[in-house]
């Protein structure tokens, strides 16, 4: 019993990290009024890129694998191709003016399309592939607190992705709240012509909060891989769904990362519930399990028509999400 | 002379083109085929340094996979018509998206609005055979997926007319309630079986009549009178003129006199029935039976399709059919060389519809260099 509802709990933290580095580039990218359709498809580009990098240094390396090099490799790989994926939308919807969801999708497409098509060369004739050290390295829970009985099982087994997503996500909302870069964030997503009046130059924060909002997403498809999916490569779509997940999760929490945290994990125990919840002795008919996984977008639906119903001001939208900014238009 | 007294001038200044002077049509359409060429050149690089095949043959592999007409055969072989099959339902859902984008509502639910109509058509055929046959079963189903289409559509139009709820967010939302939805039926439906199967495959009751030997002709045609009523009603009608004030500015319209919250349900609920009625196609007239995949992404594509033709309904067809072109081109491709996926196909596209995306501001907007000489206050 106890041992299920670990198992379960920590099958949601790990699904929740997926979803929360997702969110949080989502968040910083609809901060400064730009909606990203495109993270499934970058999240997918980091998670390719992070992957094939381990796996060729595992394969370059030999016995000189070194977990650390591994890590930093992994990271900087997964980060800087999916910055250079939130550049490219950055670049043709501030830079070129073209509408955001176009482009997003566009992304959509092409990110997924590149993870796939390059996925088939990584992994040659299989259909499988694994970085099974680097998975090792991943995955390495905290060495002695992980052995505590029950805290061990559900706070600190887990890789340091993990711990990674949860302070991060702490320190990107301290950074929107309360800093002068943050304020100056926000301001241009709320209203970008009083943010310029105000001397904030609103192309490099659009452009600067959208290329770093797709390096942290990239992050989340490279904990897919390398921890959550046991280190294997497979041309599946679950990081795209994670993906549109992701984009209701900020909906959900608000556009607070902090939020984030706890809202990933009730969707991580939500999408898993059909796995559990049987063993735990509530029967799930097998045809009502989709049921159960339309739960999280139901949730975020309430959650959306709540807070426009509400109109509580820190709750609400980027006033200019969506929304072209031309500094020659107004 | 004084230092303050020099103009700074930057290097590129971009200033608005007047896109209404009809003089410079042929210019637009330079720049556009200058995009896919471009777009063409860079595909073609990464065809050769990545597979190290010759673009120029996979290009033309590609071309066959529309146009695989030999000597003496005709124009509409098989290929071209299932490309253009899958053309009519990219360009019917694009259609469809048309009077909410003209009114500036981000639409973004026309995957899960062609999904519910789809299911409502494959329950009629799977009951309603029971109790009628022939055209009044074809009626019901068509009259069924409009109203699921519709009722799909109209939800977020009532939350955004009542309460601004953000309307990008909420279609995509519920996007991902019909897919779980439709996943949730089937399961129930199929039963003990592995897959649901074709509905009604040997009474072939609801299925479109065979015309001219091929079963969706009749959604083709319902998809071309679409262009043209749509076209219409966006140009010519009360209704087609009140979106677009309403799109380029509400305060406009309140002004006017123009009920905003009613012009946006309406609009809403005519884009959702007609997702739903190219749901019907798809069940009726391509797949005779349902799954999370009817829709097959053309949801989203069609989103792009309906934002670069400017919401006007003709130049979706060309946009709709060179998708519809590279998406068979594609598969042709992964057919002849092993080298290259399908997938390879999305990034293809993606990198044409990226140019095509990116010449839009060309379009737009020109570009003035500083000129060489400076002024002098």
């Amino acid at each position: 019993m106890l041992n299920v509802i670990i198992a379960w709990f920590s099958r949601a933290v790990m699904f929740a990290t997926v979803m929360l580095f997702g969110s949080m580039g989502e968040i910083l990218t609809e901060k400064s009024g730009h909606l990203n359709l495109g993270i499934p498809g970058i999240m997918f580009i980091g998670g390719f890129t992070g992957f094939a990098a381990t796996h060729y240094y595992e394969i370059a390396a030999g016995a000189a694998y070194n977990p650390i090099v591994c890590v930093i490799i992994g990271l900087i790989c997964s980060f800087g191709a999916a910055a250079l994926a939130g550049l490219l939308y950055s670049f043709l919807t501030i830079s070129l003016r073209a509408n955001q969801n176009v482009t997003g999708l566009t992304i959509t497409i092409f990110g997924v399309g590149l993870g796939k098509f390059f996925g088939t060369i990584v992994m040659g004739k299989s259909t499988v592939s694994s970085a099974a050290k680097a998975f090792a390295t991943f995955s390495t829970k905290i060495p002695v607190l992980s052995k505590i009985p029950i805290a061990g099982g559900l706070i600190f087994s887990y890789g340091f992705m993990v711990y990674l997503a949860i302070i991060m996500a702490v320190v990107i909302n301290y950074i929107l709240k309360r800093t002068r870069i943050g304020l100056n964030l926000r301001a241009v997503g709320e209203n970008p012509g009083t943010a310029d009046a105000a001397g904030v130059n609103v192309s490099k924060y659009k452009y600067f909060s959208s290329t770093l909002g797709g390096g942290i997403a990239g992050l989340g498809g490279l904990y897919y891989v390398l921890e959550y999916n046991k280190g294997m490569w497979a041309t599946s779509n679950s990081i795209e769904a994670l993906g549109w997940l992701a984009v209701a999760l900020v909906i959900f929490s608000t556009w607070n990362s902090v939020h984030a945290i706890w809202g990933s994990i009730l969707f991580g125990l939500l999408s898993w519930a059909y796995a559990f919840l049987p063993k735990l002795g509530v029967p799930i008919p097998s045809t009502t399990i989709s049921l159960v996984q339309m739960l999280p977008y139901v949730v975020t639906l309430v959650v959306l028509i709540v807070i426009s119903m509400r109109k509580k001001k820190e709750n609400q939208p980027p006033e200019s999400l969506g929304l072209p900014y031309f500094r020659e238009d107004r | 002379m004084a230092k303050g007294n020099v103009i700074k001038e930057p290097l590129v200044r971009v200033v608005k083109r007047d896109t209404r002077s009809t003089a410079k049509t042929y210019k637009f359409v330079l720049i556009r085929v200058a995009a896919v060429i471009l777009a063409l050149i860079v595909d073609a690089l990464f065809i050769f340094f990545i597979t190290g095949l010759n673009p120029i043959s996979v290009y033309t592999t590609m071309f066959k996979g529309t146009f695989d007409f030999e000597y003496g055969s005709t124009l509409f072989t098989a290929k071209f018509l299932t490309t253009v099959r899958d053309m009519a339902l990219l360009l019917g859902i694009a259609v469809a998206l048309a009077p909410a984008f003209k009114m500036r509502f981000w639409n973004i639910g026309a995957e899960g609005q062609v999904l519910m109509g789809a299911l409502a058509t494959a329950c009629v055929m799977q009951y309603g055979v029971k109790y009628v046959s022939g055209p009044v079963l074809m009626i019901i189903m068509f009259v069924m997926a409009v109203i699921a289409g519709a009722v799909w559509g109209i939800l977020p139009a009532i939350f955004k007319a009542k309460w601004k709820t953000n309307e990008t967010l909420f279609t995509l939302m519920m996007n991902y309630i019909a897919i779980n939805i439709i996943s949730f039926a089937t399961n129930v439906w199929r039963g003990k079986k592995s897959t649901l199967g074709t509905i009604n495959s040997i009474s072939r009751e609801g299925w479109f009549p065979k015309i001219l030997n091929q079963d969706f002709t009749l959604g083709i045609i319902m998809v071309f009178a679409l262009v043209v009523l749509v076209f219409i009603y966006l140009k010519y009608s009360k209704h087609g003129y009140e979106i677009s004030v309403v799109g380029e500015s509400e305060n406009t319209a309140k002004y006017a006199g123009i009920n905003i919250k009613k012009v946006i349900i309406r609009t809403m609920a005519i884009s959702g029935a007609i997702c739903g009625l190219c749901g019907f196609m798809v069940v009726a007239g391509k797949d005779h039976t349902v799954s999370t995949g009817s829709a097959g992404g053309y949801g989203f594509t069609a989103i792009i399709v309906a934002w670069m033709a400017k919401f006007n309904t003709f130049f979706m067809m060309l946009i709709a059919f060179l998708i519809a072109f590279l998406e068979h081109g594609a598969s042709e491709i992964h057919s002849t060389y092993a080298v290259i996926n399908d997938y390879a196909a999305d990034i293809i596209s993606a990198v044409i519809l990226f140019f095509l995306i990116g010449c839009e501001f060309f379009i737009n907007y020109r570009l003035v260099f500083r000129s060489g000489r400076k002024k002098e206050a």
